[in-house]
């Protein structure tokens, strides 16, 4: 599934990037806690979660995950945008709660971590 | 490569094991010992903004290793033992607030790592050693 694709199925809005919505996701793993994000090995992967703040963005860099879906309507700042800008992370958000975009997405067959 | 790390500051932390990844890149080390190597060198560069004043972050790469050692002035640890148990931490909610604080910082880059050593003076600060051996791409 690409980006385009999963912000289509939980009314996300892509802030970033254009050029990141083909990126392809196989795998998604829900998460308020980047030392858990960190233990993480897969690639293709999306981040769902209700945190907003930079270290989301520096997590995800070094994790090499491709996407990050910011839940409950949370808005992304400028400075977030930027470094997710620079490390090419695609950022989606979406009014849904972390709860109904992992129901959608494991639905329409992104797969699970563990 | 010498860096150094601002306790409390946690708009660059990650500035680090950012530019150590670049560098990796270029040296065409390989991704999954390169990903080890920037996971536990943001833990412990996570670590020093959480907890300490002010810390320096060496890095050295030979043909054989990715040499690391962490120094940090701060309060250092009483109990190494229980600091490394998972879910044991002294994070502030600030700290939480930002994702991390959940005792797992130490154990994650003690299995991201070939090699940890850490050593610490309470009041003093902490010494972390993480060493990751290189296996170069074929290619």
């Amino acid at each position: 599934m690409i980006v385009r694709d999963i912000a289509g199925l939980i009314q996300g809005n892509i802030v970033c990037c254009a050029e990141s919505e083909s990126t392809e996701i196989e795998f998604a793993f829900a998460s308020d806690l980047m030392s858990d994000v960190l233990t993480i090995e897969k690639d293709k992967l999306v981040l769902i979660t209700g945190l907003s703040n930079l270290q989301v963005i520096r997590t995800s860099e070094m994790s090499d995950i491709s996407c990050v879906i910011f839940a409950r309507a949370k808005k992304v700042n400028n400075e977030i945008i930027a470094l997710a800008t620079e490390m090419n992370i695609a950022l989606i958000e979406s009014p849904y709660s972390v709860f109904r975009i992992s129901g959608l997405l494991y639905e329409a067959g992104l797969k699970p971590v563990f | 490569m010498k860096h150094k790390i601002a306790g409390g500051d946690f708009a660059n932390a990650g500035n680090v094991a950012s530019a150590v990844k670049k560098v990796l890149r270029q040296l065409n080390i390989d991704h999954q010992i390169s990903k080890r190597v920037v996971i536990s060198l943001y833990e412990a560069e996570v670590n020093v903004v959480a907890h300490a004043y002010s810390g320096v972050a060496s890095i050295q790469i030979d043909e054989e290793k990715i040499d690391i050692t962490i120094t940090d002035s701060g309060p250092g640890i009483a109990d190494i033992e229980k600091a490394m148990q998972e879910g044991f931490s002294t994070a502030s909610p600030h700290v939480r607030e930002m994702g991390f604080g959940a005792g797992m910082g130490l154990s994650n880059m003690k299995k991201n790592s070939d090699l940890m050593e850490i050593s610490s003076i309470p009041d003093k600060g902490t010494v972390v050693r993480l060493v990751n051996y290189i296996k170069r791409n074929a290619a």
